[in-house]
């Protein structure tokens, strides 16, 4: 990795934003001293997840904690989003059929009951969505004014028999993106803050592995890559996938499939759709052979209906990505630290 | 479809073919060196690095972004100020550029952690709702050229509550250009003046300033289309030997401008020399409240002690930056030795890498102008 940034005395909310400063933070003081997984895949890829070979299989696990605020937004809540962000890594891995997830729930003293209900109604709602089920959990309190309301942890296990990693792409690869990006990203900033934007964007979380299915039954071996473009949005997967692969990714914008009220809403406060989370889409690495079979299949998930392939992977400055505009070309800018809705 | 349906604002084909015009115009004039024309908006360069437009600008074309950041001009007294008053107890309300943008030894954000009262706001009006909620007293640091200082000036002709003033760091565009024309070295030969701020002024303010210079003037909008065919008329100007003002942007900008907003704007303001953060002192550069509106005026409402904050010296790290010379187009953030390094939007040290509309924190974003010209599509 080409990451030769220093990690500061102090660790401050960008180290948290999914990029740069937070793999630095991951290479410099998590993953030092653990070791790889010999024949799978561990914490120094610093892929989704990681896969342990069994027999002929890859068992794959995964965890992330989810705070969000607010922890109701339109389209959904922290429960659903803790349920799909953990089913969507697996699968991003290669493991579309999740054994059972594991739940930690940390709530801060005084939080409404029916609140608690109502979210883990819509986790119930998302597992029957995946085919899954929280298999085991943990339940802590804490005092007021020591937690932001509540953060759930997810941890699921899968099997995978073979896994997708996130740095398989060659030059003449295409890239797809399995539906509108920026939505979930531009939905929460929209609802947050005194701007009083009134809209209607709404969250795309939304869990995939029934989706990831279809493109890997179709694809076989010739999905080389994939990650789900959460924090940091696709260019932050796009940069990853590239700088792990050793290749250029072209993207060609006008290709990007971006609802017209979340292009709206990213003019008017001047936040690039590009750059802010999904929680319901995929970025996948195709052999160019199968990529249109592999964009039929997805298309024919009601999850994929505005897939599309977006760009392709050339052998010239590997590691960066390039923007097509339509007018011109530039370099994809890393996202880095909090969206701060632009003033002037 | 009829053809008015069919004009698209962001017309691919329309943009590759002004591109290929430009790349025309611009071989025609026949020099050895690339020519240099500027522009005065951050508006500008975030439209040509968003689109990469730079990609397609000819290599005899070198187009250099000038001092057009307000917030990035705003000069470190005037931050200095600001941090005074918030650490004196006053609430100090702003946009939310300003907030890191240094001062001597502290920004408004340092004053912020340090238990000062900052609030960020979207405009003035939110300052105004704000004051109206409190009895605090409530300063609007208030950076922006004449665009924004109409807004300003609105709010204070409609009597706002007496425990609200303005901190004015407002500026003037038209006298800046006048600095960097007389700037000795300096090889601008063409200005692409700002659509938003010349919709006030009106294209006719370019006038004196043509004639005095000789340099041609051309107003453009901010779409990618407005700014290239601005720079094919920019450039064909430079080929021809009477230089004037054009106006490529007639859908928004006539020659008076917007009269009513120019006349709240001279009844609010008056025109005062003052320093632009690293380029210069402008003689009537910076907009100052006139004295009726006084009361309002937290310079003369409030005694700002600036001699705490003027007592540690400033960060050695200060002194290297170069923002000011890239301002002037004289030197370009490759230039700086702490450009990436020290100086990132993280940890700014000077106020172009601060705001969005800043030619550090644009080129840290976008990459610099890395060269996409050629690249090779198949493997």
């Amino acid at each position: 990795m080409r990451n030769r940034r220093f990690v500061e005395d102090r660790i401050t909310l960008k180290y948290g934003a999914g990029g740069g400063a937070m793999r630095a933070l991951i290479e410099q003081v998590f993953a030092a001293g653990f070791g790889d997984v010999p024949g799978g895949i561990g914490l120094s890829a610093m892929d989704d997840g990681a896969a342990l070979p069994i027999g002929d299989r890859f068992l794959v696990i995964t965890t992330d904690s989810h705070v969000v605020q607010p922890i109701f937004f339109p389209g959904g809540d922290i429960g659903r989003l803790a349920i799909c962000g953990t089913v969507n890594d697996l699968a991003m891995m290669g493991a579309t059929e999740p054994l059972g997830l594991a739940c930690a729930a940390i709530i801060e003293d005084g939080f409404l009951r029916t609140d608690l209900e109502r979210i883990w109604t819509s986790m119930r709602d998302a597992c029957t969505e995946a085919n899954t089920t929280i298999i085991t959990g943990d339940t802590k309190v804490m005092r007021h004014g020591e937690l932001d309301r509540i953060a759930i942890t997810t941890t699921g296990i899968g099997l995978a028999s073979r896994v997708v990693p996130d740095n398989g792409l060659r030059p003449g690869d295409r890239i797809l993106v399995t539906g509108t990006v920026g939505d979930h990203g531009l939905a929460i900033l929209a609802t947050r803050g005194e701007l009083a934007l009134e809209t209607k964007l709404v969250s795309d979380v939304a869990p995939l592995n029934t989706m990831i299915r279809r493109a890997l039954a179709v694809g076989g071996a010739g999905v080389v890559a994939m990650k789900d473009p959460t924090r940091g949005g696709l260019a932050s997967a796009l940069h990853e996938m590239a700088d792990k692969s050793g290749v250029c990714v072209v993207l060609d914008e006008p290709a990007v499939p971006v609802r017209d009220d979340v292009r709206a809403a990213g003019e008017l406060l001047g936040i690039d759709p590009l750059i802010v989370a999904n929680e319901g889409k995929a970025v996948i690495g195709l052999r160019p052979e199968i990529a249109d079979a592999v964009l039929d299949a997805i298309r024919s998930h009601p999850l994929g209906r505005k897939a599309a392939i977006v760009g392709e992977c050339i052998a010239d400055r590997p590691g960066s990505v390039i923007v097509e505009t339509g007018f011109g070309r530039r370099l994809l800018a890393e996202p880095e630290g909090e969206l701060q809705p632009r003033i002037c | 479809m009829s053809e008015l349906a069919q004009l698209r604002f962001r017309d691919p084909a329309r943009a590759q073919s002004l591109t290929a015009t430009l790349a025309d115009r611009a071989r025609a004039l026949g020099r050895a060196e690339p020519v240099s024309v500027m522009h005065v908006c951050g508006s500008h360069e975030q439209a040509i690095a968003k689109f990469g437009l730079r990609a397609g600008f000819p290599p005899e074309l070198d187009v250099i972004m000038g001092p057009g950041c307000p917030v990035c001009v705003t000069d470190v007294p005037e931050v200095d100020e600001a941090v005074a008053l918030a650490k004196q107890g006053v609430r100090v309300a702003t946009y939310g550029d300003m907030l890191r943008v240094p001062g001597t030894s502290l920004s408004l954000a340092d004053a912020h952690g340090a238990g000062a009262r900052v609030e960020v706001v979207y405009g003035v009006a939110q300052a105004v709702e704000l004051a109206r909620t409190t009895t605090d007293e409530i300063v609007f640091f208030a950076s922006g050229f004449e665009t924004t200082a109409v807004a300003t000036a609105a709010v204070l002709l409609a009597k706002p509550p007496p425990n609200f003033s303005i901190l004015s760091a407002h500026k003037y565009i038209p006298p800046v250009m006048e600095i960097v024309a007389e700037m000795p070295g300096t090889k601008i030969e063409g200005f692409l003046a700002a659509g938003h701020a010349a919709t006030i002024t009106g294209w006719g303010v370019f006038e004196r300033f043509v004639e005095r210079h000789r340099i041609p003037v051309v107003v453009a909008g901010f779409e990618p289309l407005d700014i290239l065919a601005g720079l094919v008329r920019l450039v064909e100007l430079i080929g021809e030997d009477t230089p004037r003002v054009e106006n490529a942007f007639p859908r928004c900008v006539s020659r008076e401008g917007n009269l009513e907003a120019q006349a709240v704007l001279w009844r609010v303001f008056e025109p005062q020399g003052g320093r632009w953060r690293g380029i210069a002192h402008v003689p009537n550069g910076n907009l100052r409240l006139r004295d009726e509106f006084a009361q309002w005026d937290a310079r003369r409402r409030f005694d700002i002690d600036l001699a705490p904050l003027w007592d540690h010296a400033p960060a050695a790290l200060v002194a290297q930056c170069q923002c000011g010379d890239i301002m002037a187009g004289i030197a370009s953030p490759h230039d700086c030795g702490l450009f990436g390094r020290e100086c990132t939007p993280d940890n700014p040290v000077g106020a172009c890498m601060v705001s969005a509309e800043g030619t550090c924190k644009i080129w840290h974003q976008y990459g610099g102008h890395p060269d996409l010209r050629q690249i090779r599509r198949r493997a």
